[in-house]
């Protein structure tokens, strides 16, 4: 076979400017990508038009595109990582809707588009959805639970979110300019092989996440730093929240596992860019060097993701419990233990190639032994509520839908560690159900715990509890019509990943499964519904005191949403729960603490640093991905020189007057006296009324 | 399996735990999978399956003794401490028991050190490469299993014949696979018969099964392989042992023969593919692939190079 068939065929010399870029890229005889390529283009353009003719841009581009603010930030991950939900949703619905009419018929995706569809799915769900949404939060949440102004690296903070921002634009772009990969979320070799994926798709792929990858690395340095260096006076790793422990953890994991990823990925790159082999068939290349690489890396990777969840969730489980967290400095053991031997147990991913007994126990108990970390976590959260006041709002019923789900996927977990009970779920349907068990009720569900605790503290108003509460619910009975199915089909037999089947005994369960995908289509439009019915009713949510939800812990302690500087003056932290105590005090004595000496507050100036770089890193993946070497150096060069352009800054900080501060500040404390004067002797009194009784 | 005396005697003091315990399971995934009538996992057709899926029972049973009075548990508590609740006692004080914690720590350690002996055990006796051990007198049947793009060859190297997507072995006899892949990795999985195992190009897996009954048993690639992966599946028909030498007799008689050349024509990428078999096969063929003296297949002739989404090799 000729190496290079399609120099030949290029009529026209200028072709060979845009490297393997020609129209043939554009699937104009695929109707599905190109329509929705081209719905998603023009409600982009759609957007930033309506944005310029409104004016909004200066204010977008000041306040927004080129913030620094970890507040900011936080919620840019955030929407980023609903955007992408929805569009990893619309891939699970398509690969629902196939299989369930591909019985004995090929059903509307002819193989090569469905198998880019469960690629794009795993990537975009676990790289674009659940990492910005877990990062998002953790940005949003830790300064202000550490009770500082923002991370150590604010720059690179706004850096991280940018590149992150140009994998998932590279991925989505893969959609209408050639291919994505075909070859899974985990790209493993040989398949992924300039050999057998000869196409744009695996390389897409690769760029997408190897640039993602800097920013994810740079956040897990930004939060490390951040946590151990810089906590508001007084507040020692003990009094730390535990939100701020799991972040600790999940940084930690992020700084020793996404290096392991960029080597693993840059050694296929090098196979399939410039003939080396350390994955192929040929020349003494080895692909279960790829798949143990590629796992120890990805088994930490699930824990980044769900170690963040359980923070959250024992935040709104102490907070709605009207208790401090049980057993706390338990769960930081715990924290800490799932977060070191997450690392020992990747070869439970691949049990079924034949590594021998006793390789296989000793990842097998491994395995089942992080069970027991997270087993630790759900007693505690158990005794966290017990003997508390629980108030059932959405948060607290996203933690409680979590606990009792994810112990069933937990128990399928350590089903599957079990190397003769791998041997025959491995890679089935069984195991897609389990993961999805954890990685919904945990990471998704506490997204969605997150996002309602904490917006009332972004925005200013709470969400509508009634589309929360019905989200919910649809959400529960969503996954449980959905995943239920699979589990059984699972037992069954069915391998994932299948674009048709002629196994009649399959067909009702995968069925189930449709329907239970249109359950989940409720949820989402209760969602939507929450957010529209919150923004039209906001002035009766409207959070006043900054403190919706009695909370515990520092950032309920500001206003709502905080001022740029988080903290007037930094708060003095005496014990567990600061703010608590302040609250105590307060109601005690039935009156705020005196008012601080304020003083001017210098903060780092707003630069659209991240943003540049990501544009010519943009310019740069999408250069690599086609072949065009000189826009590859045009975009590296760029790249380079913003940064030399921002290290010869002379100004990075900004002051804020004393005056300033003062003036926010007082205002917070006029509010917070009047919700003193209006509610705290009652408080007082049912605290003291009880202290009698008991 | 066969058991010596005294692991006989341990297994009937434990195991009337286990047996209720596997009850449990078995209920639990009976709700789960209403598969009395459906050929999967839990219907094994082999000592392999049968033992798997014994084990896969027994730690669900296990589990579930403390996961279902958890999530009662949890419930419960929930429900009680509900703030509008006013016989429920609020205790803010309630944050740390050196006695709750041990116990909290014990209850899962206890749990996976129960399971982790079956881990342990289960690894080892039910080790793929464990050869069976088997009443039958015949020696096991060696077949050589190549997975390619995407269809299944299985080679007989005693027996000097071959099939795709057909696999006729006789019932109660152990099957010794060897296995390989002329491309890219799958996984060789019959769901009925037990565990699955990989196939990779330059390396070589064993797998020992056995069916216990004649019947036909579905087999599929349980590993991603590319376009044409959805049709990668075959049949096992387990036939009597006299019945068996039938069919290679039979086979004999016709078809296209499995040299070098054949196999080559046999690489070439397709989907879907009918079974059918060789009359002759070169039982040198599979150590050549492993040994990677034969070319692995050489990927999609369409698109090679191209950006499009274009089917490759199945259109």
């Amino acid at each position: 076979m000729s190496a290079e068939p399609a120099r030949a065929c290029v009529p026209w010399a200028a072709a060979d400017m845009l490297g393997k870029l020609t129209w043939n890229a554009i699937p104009f005889d695929q109707p599905i990508p190109l329509a929705a390529g081209s719905l998603v283009f023009l409600v982009l353009i759609a957007v930033i038009a309506w944005v310029i003719i409104r004016g909004h841009l200066p204010y977008l581009w000041h306040e927004w595109i080129t913030s620094v603010d970890h507040k900011r930030i936080g919620v840019m991950y955030t929407i980023l990582g609903l955007v992408m939900l929805l569009r990893g949703f619309v891939d699970a619905i398509m690969m629902r809707s196939q299989q369930a009419f591909a019985f004995h018929a090929g059903g509307y995706l002819p193989p090569e588009h469905y198998d880019q569809v469960f690629s794009a799915h795993g990537t975009i769900m676990i790289f674009f959805a659940a990492m910005p949404l877990m990062i998002g939060l953790m940005n949003f949440a830790v300064p202000l639970q550490l009770g500082v102004r923002d991370v150590a690296f604010p720059t690179f903070n706004s850096t991280s979110f940018w590149l992150t921002a140009t994998g998932a634009l590279l991925v989505n772009l893969s959609l209408v300019v050639g291919e994505f990969s075909r070859a899974m979320w985990l790209p493993y070799p040989p398949l992924s092989e300039l050999r057998y994926s000869p196409g744009v798709g695996v390389d897409y792929y690769l760029w997408a996440l190897q640039i993602s990858g800097v920013g994810t690395l740079l956040t897990g340095i930004n939060f490390v730093t951040t946590i151990l260096k810089i906590r508001a006076p007084g507040m020692s790793y003990l009094r730390m929240p535990i939100f701020c422990w799991t972040a600790l953890a999940t940084n930690l994991l992020i700084i020793a596992a996404f290096p392991v990823l960029t080597a693993t990925l840059g050694m296929l790159l090098l196979d399939r860019y410039v003939g080396f082999h350390f994955f192929t068939n040929s020349a003494g290349g080895n692909m279960m060097m790829f798949v143990n690489l590629i796992w120890a890396w990805g088994h930490p990777e699930v824990y980044i993701l769900v170690l963040p969840a359980f923070g959250i969730f024992s935040e709104v489980i102490s907070t709605f419990s009207g208790k401090p967290l049980f057993g706390y400095r338990s769960m930081v053991a715990a924290t800490m233990f799932i977060c070191l031997v997450s690392f020992l147990v990747w070869l439970h991913h691949f049990f079924t190639m034949g590594a021998g007994g006793n390789v296989n126990a000793v990842f097998g108990i491994a395995t089942a032994i992080i069970a027991v970390g997270t087993g630790v976590k759900i007693y505690n959260w158990m005794f966290t509520m017990y003997g508390g006041r629980i108030r059932f709002t959405t948060p607290m019923l996203w933690a409680l839908a979590f606990v009792l789900t994810f112990t069933l996927g937990g128990m399928t977990g350590v089903l599957l560690s079990v190397p003769p009970a791998d041997f025959q779920l491995h890679n089935s349907m069984f195991l897609v159900a389990h993961f999805h068990n954890v990685i919904i009720a945990g990471v998704l569900f506490g997204a969605f715990a997150g996002i309602t605790y904490w917006f009332p503290k972004a925005f200013g108003f709470r969400l509508h509890e009634g589309w929360g509460k019905a989200a919910v619910v649809l959400t529960v009975a969503g996954f449980y019509t959905t995943f239920v199915p699979l589990y059984a089909l699972g037992l069954l037999g069915m391998t994932r990943r299948l674009q048709s089947y002629d196994v009649a005994a399959w067909r009702p369960w995968v069925i189930a499964a449709g329907a239970g995908i249109i359950v989940f289509c409720g949820a989402l439009a209760c969602q939507v519904m929450q957010l529209v019915a919150s923004i039209r009713q906001r002035e009766s949510l409207r959070d006043l005191t900054g403190d919706p939800w009695n909370g515990r812990s520092l950032e309920w302690s500001t206003a709502s949403p905080p001022p740029a500087f988080n903290y007037a003056v930094l708060p003095n932290v005496e014990g567990e729960e600061p703010y608590w105590q302040i609250k105590r005090r307060a109601i005690e004595t039935q009156q705020l603490a005196a008012e601080p000496d304020y003083k001017p507050i210098e903060m780092p100036r707003n630069s659209p640093t991240g943003f540049i770089t990501a544009f010519f890193c943009t310019v740069t993946g999408f250069a690599l991905i086609w072949h065009i070497w000189w826009m590859v150096g045009l975009g590296l060069l760029g790249a380079y020189v913003v940064f030399v352009w921002f290290a010869w800054r002379d100004r990075d900080e900004e002051v804020i007057p004393a005056e300033e501060v003062a003036r926010v500040d007082r205002a917070r404390r006029r509010v917070r006296a009047q919700w003193l004067a209006h509610n705290a002797r009652e408080e007082w009194l049912a605290v003291h009324g009880q202290r009698e009784t008991a | 399996m066969g058991k010596s005396p005294a692991e006989a005697r341990d297994g009937a003091s434990s195991g009337s735990f286990l047996r209720a315990s596997r009850c449990a399971g078995v209920l639990l995934l009976c709700v789960v999978s209403l598969a009395g009538c459906a050929k999967g996992i839990l219907q094994p057709e082999g000592p392999v399956g049968g033992a798997d899926s014994k084990i896969l029972l027994d730690a669900v049973g296990i589990m579930s003794a403390i996961v279902v009075p958890t999530i009662v548990a949890l419930v419960v508590i929930a429900w009680w401490f509900r703030a509008s609740n006013t016989r429920a006692r609020y205790q803010p004080d309630f944050v740390y028991s050196g006695r709750l914690e041990i116990i909290v720590w014990a209850i899962p350690i206890l749990v996976i050190m129960f399971l982790g002996g079956l881990t342990w055990i289960g690894a080892h006796e039910l080790d793929p490469y464990v050869p069976i051990q088997s009443s039958a007198k015949d020696p096991p049947l060696d077949v050589q299993v190549i997975s390619l793009d995407w269809k299944w060859l299985f080679i007989y190297p005693q027996q000097r014949v071959a099939s795709v997507n057909e696999l006729v072995i006789p019932a109660r006899t152990p099957v010794h696979f060897y296995l390989t892949s002329a491309s890219v990795m799958n996984q060789f999985f019959v769901p009925q018969l037990g565990s699955m195992i990989a196939t990779m190009n330059g390396m070589q897996t064993q797998l020992f099964l056995q069916a216990d009954h004649r019947g036909d048993y579905y087999g599929v690639s349980a590993q991603f392989s590319g376009d044409g992966f959805s049709g990668m599946h075959f049949i096992v028909h387990a036939v009597a042992p006299a019945d068996f030498q039938h069919w290679v007799a039979a086979t004999r008689q016709n078809g296209p023969v499995l040299d070098r050349n054949g196999y080559f024509d046999l690489l070439r990428d397709s989907c879907d593919v009918r079974p059918f078999t060789y009359r002759s096969a070169d039982p040198s063929l599979f150590a050549a692939v492993v040994r990677r003296q034969l070319p692995p297949s050489s990927g999609p002739s369409v698109g090679r190079a191209g950006p499009g989404v274009r089917a490759v090799g199945c259109g």
